[in-house]
């Protein structure tokens, strides 16, 4: 039986950063992922790096994750496009709860700045008229998810990680895992299966948030910034069964990416034609001149969401040498580089650079 | 704006428009849907210069209470309905059933300049020049494989181009095999005779393939393989074919079943033209290449199927059977060359929207993951030409149709039914 | 034996039978309707609104189709620079 320092059971981005993370601690990885590389969650993601405030556990793993994205601003593989954040407020009401929020950015160390409507229209044109203002949060970036985590796979790999491509972990086992080949490896294992987490860790509990994200032709310099209306996390945060959110992206290809609907009972894949109008005409509302932009596609993704809305990090309640590492909702692209050091640390029983206890998976078990 | 049809017929090439004039004569409120400015579909497509055949003018001409709607594009699907755009806005057509007529497009394949200005599609430039584009006086080379080159070389030489020759990918004998069998089809055989008067002087060879197009900013120059060799011939305009594929986009995206036939799929249809989705009927050659005679006896089953009239499609069957055998004979006879695979070498453009090469493709065993690191396959024409090309070339079969089903405008997928108007971009 | 349309690709006038094609009525200017996304010129390809190698901008919309769309008269269309 192969025996490994740590098996890593999902090759979407938490995974990929995992096995890139411990292969690089000199481990022996294995990684194990029965589709496409991040074709999950991933594949589906926008790629918004973004670090959100309204809760201080989730700001402080974005911003630790956001330092060590800044090794990666120049890889050709990340895409990365450092098109600032900028949270569009509606109403002046809107704008003061924003100072609020650039505070508490930048009592974490990222830089936001309140602006006025008049800089608001300078840095995006298209703007519909009549909106107060908002805040810039100038350091943010895109990256584009998928072709990431393949870079890290392939990166882990190149240091003697075994891929087992096109397997599935069947079963956990006392000290290692059994793959859908009947294959057994041996050693610790790190679950970051997502949405599937309930199938190896069924005391962890986790619901698929499925979106929408429609995607447009090109139109250089249309959109300079990631856009998002400043009830944003109202709709991300919030536990309504279905919201839509004004979350706009311009691609480093000159394409737009619109986004964002959060459901929770739609279970399947398909696109809906209802919540794909919602979302728009929520969008067309702050840049009208989307109408007029030709889609090119449209697809649906689920964010693993654990209760709480944190992810699960950590040991698995009851169990040993097993870890997991999956829940991020909509911020797993932002933190996963983050995720996979805290995991690290947690794995080789150092202190880790942030507190983990708003994450410990043992939350749910009490 | 919602529109309500007993049935709604998408595609007005023959199979389209005979299935929605036989549905009208049964009393149904028949919509006839298709995205060209005229109806007649590809083989009948209206031609700026000359008239069309007659039995197309009569088809056209006798759609009496049908309505006919052109330039509307279906681009999405709802339950019972679909979400057309047209120029200058959209709307919901809502059916009781539905005949997809959905036609074929060529199949391309990739060789080594096939981007460059100048290089088409065989069919493509028939199209073309039916369009207006100004061959006079240009030489052309009309290349790739099937009859579909013989009448695109015809429009060419009609409309004043200088045929410098027709090179057929199949080998000489197995043309003259299929020639034979056209016996038993009369009326095939005398449409081959009349092409063949029209292109007299025209070089027809065998056994030939283009290996490559060259020139500084457009076309100068072709490279073709030849039973005796190669050789090199200058020239104004290339148009390259490897016969037809069916358009499924639609049919997958409303959930009916496909079939693969060799690399490409087609709708899975019974012998009374019923997809596997209750009240949604296919005809012609997107339930499988099989030309014009299919089309039509196809189009008028579906018809009577769609209006309710199964006895009066059962009569049909017998002609459907003869017709169909034709198709298996072509796709015999003109069995491609498997060195035409292997034109492409790691530099070519596969993914002529994204700009992908062949090389970079390398190491991937399923479309998805391709698409994911190399956007193969994510642009406008949403992987109909890549996509199809890397299912002929054995790499891997195109995947699952995602919305839209042609790129559409945000305000037609919102809902609304106008064009917004004096926005900048 | 019909009546034209005149047009105007990238600034130069052009007449062409009516039902022509923009993409018809262009090729009497130019064979470069757009530039790809690494910067190579190209022209149709499918004839028939499937390649989208046409793409154009035809009275100020972006990426229309130009073998798709019949000329009017007065149409201003515009190639990638």
């Amino acid at each position: 039986m192969a025996h490994y320092d740590l098996i890593v059971i999902g090759a979407g981005m938490i995974g990929a950063s995992c096995a890139d993370a411990a292969s690089a601690e000199g481990m022996r990885v294995a990684l194990i992922e029965p589709g496409p590389i991040g074709g999950g969650a991933t594949a589906a993601a926008m790629g918004h790096l973004v670090a959100m405030d309204d809760d201080p556990a989730e700001l402080a793993l974005a911003r630790y994750s956001l330092h060590h994205w800044e090794a990666f601003a120049d890889l050709k593989e990340a895409e990365f496009s450092r098109c600032g954040t900028l949270w569009v407020a509606r109403s002046d009401a809107d704008r003061n709860a924003a100072a609020a929020r650039a505070a508490r950015l930048g009592a974490a160390g990222v830089e936001a700045h309140l602006i006025d409507a008049a800089t608001l229209y300078e840095l995006e044109p298209a703007l519909t008229p009549g909106l107060s203002g908002g805040m810039l949060v100038p350091r943010e970036a895109v990256v584009y998810p998928p072709r990431m985590a393949r870079y890290l796979v392939q990166r882990a790999q190149s240091r003697g990680a075994r891929l087992y491509a096109g397997r599935r972990a069947q079963a956990l086992l006392s000290s290692g895992v059994q793959l859908d080949d009947r294959t057994r490896l041996s050693g610790p294992v790190l679950v970051a299966t997502g949405c599937a987490i309930p199938e190896l860790l069924p005391m962890l509990p986790m619901r698929a948030r499925k979106g929408h994200l429609i995607i447009t032709e090109r139109y250089p310099n249309l959109l300079r910034h990631q856009l998002l209306e400043l009830g944003y996390a109202d709709s991300a945060h919030g536990d309504a069964d279905s919201s839509v959110a004004f979350n706009v992206q311009p691609r480093p290809t000159g394409q737009i990416l619109i986004g964002s609907s959060r459901e929770f009972s739609a279970i399947d894949a398909s696109v809906s034609p209802a919540m794909v109008q919602r979302m728009l005409e929520r969008s067309f509302a702050f840049v009208p001149a989307l109408r007029r932009l030709q889609a090119l596609r449209i697809w649906t993704g689920f964010r693993p969401t654990t209760p709480d809305g944190r992810p699960y990090l950590g040991a698995v309640p009851g169990a040993t040498n097993q870890w997991v590492a999956a829940g991020h909702e909509g911020l797993g692209i932002t933190t996963a580089l983050g995720s996979a050091r805290l995991l690290m640390d947690l794995i080789h029983g150092r202190t880790p650079a942030i507190d983990p206890a708003p994450y410990a998976p043992s939350r749910m078990a009490a | 704006m919602t529109e309500r049809y007993d049935i709604l017929v998408v595609g007005a090439g023959p199979a389209g428009l005979t299935a929605a004039r036989t549905a009208a004569a049964h009393g149904a409120r028949v919509g006839l849907i298709d995205a060209q400015a005229q109806p007649g579909g590809q083989v009948w497509r209206h031609d700026v210069r000359h008239h069309a055949p007659r039995e197309a003018r009569a088809a056209i001409s006798g759609l009496g209470q049908v309505e006919l709607l052109s330039q509307h594009t279906v681009v999405a699907v709802e339950p019972s309905a679909l979400r057309v755009e047209m120029p200058r806005g959209a709307s919901e057509l809502r059916y009781d059933a539905l005949v997809l007529a959905t036609g074929a497009r060529e199949l391309l394949l990739p060789f080594p300049g096939w981007t460059l200005p100048g290089v088409t599609g065989a069919g493509g430039l028939q199209a073309l020049a039916k369009q207006g584009w100004p061959v006079a006086g240009k030489r052309v080379v009309i290349a790739g494989s099937g009859p579909l080159l013989l009448a695109a070389a015809a429009t060419l030489r009609a409309h004043g181009a200088h045929v410098l020759g027709i090179y057929e990918q199949a080998a000489a004998a197995s043309v003259h095999a299929f020639a034979r069998q056209l016996v038993h089809w009369p009326a095939k055989a005398m449409q081959a005779l009349g092409l063949r008067t029209r292109l007299a002087g025209v070089p027809y060879h065998f056994g030939s393939f283009i290996r490559g197009a060259s020139g500084d900013d457009t076309l100068s120059r072709v490279d073709i393989e030849g039973p005796r060799g190669s050789q090199s011939i200058e020239c104004d305009m290339l148009g390259v074919g490897y016969g037809l594929v069916p358009n499924v986009e639609l049919a997958q995206l409303l959930g009916c079943a496909l079939v693969h036939q060799g690399a490409h799929p087609r709708v899975q249809v019974d012998a009374l033209l019923r997809t596997s989705v209750s009240g949604i009927y296919a005809a012609g050659e997107a339930g499988g290449i099989g030309g014009l005679a299919v089309a039509r006896i196809e189009g008028e089953i579906a018809g009577h199927m769609a209006a309710g009239q199964t006895q009066a499609a059962t009569a049909l069957l017998p002609m459907r059977g003869k017709e169909r055998r034709f198709g298996a004979l072509l796709s015999h006879h003109f069995a491609l060359d498997p060195r035409l695979l292997s034109l492409a070498n790691a530099q070519t453009l596969i993914c002529r929207c994204e700009d992908v090469t062949l090389g970079e493709l390398d190491g991937f065993s399923d479309a998805r993951s391709a698409k994911l690191v190399t956007r193969c396959g994510m642009g406008a024409c949403q992987g109909r030409i890549c996509g199809t090309a890397l299912a002929e070339l054995g790499r891997f079969p195109r995947n699952g149709a995602r919305p839209p089903v042609f790129p559409t405008r945000l305000a037609t997928l919102a809902g609304l039914t106008t064009f917004p108007s004096s926005d900048d971009y | 034996m019909s009546a034209t349309v005149r047009l105007s690709v990238n600034g130069q006038p052009v007449e062409v039978p009516a039902g022509a094609s923009v993409a018809a009525a262009m090729a009497h200017v130019t064979l470069h309707f757009r530039r790809s996304v690494s910067g190579t010129a190209r022209a149709p390809l499918c004839g028939m609104g499937v390649c989208f190698e046409c793409r154009v901008n035809i009275d100020g919309v972006p990426h229309v189709r130009a073998c798709m769309t019949p000329v009017i008269e007065g149409m201003q269309v515009r190639t990638d620079d």
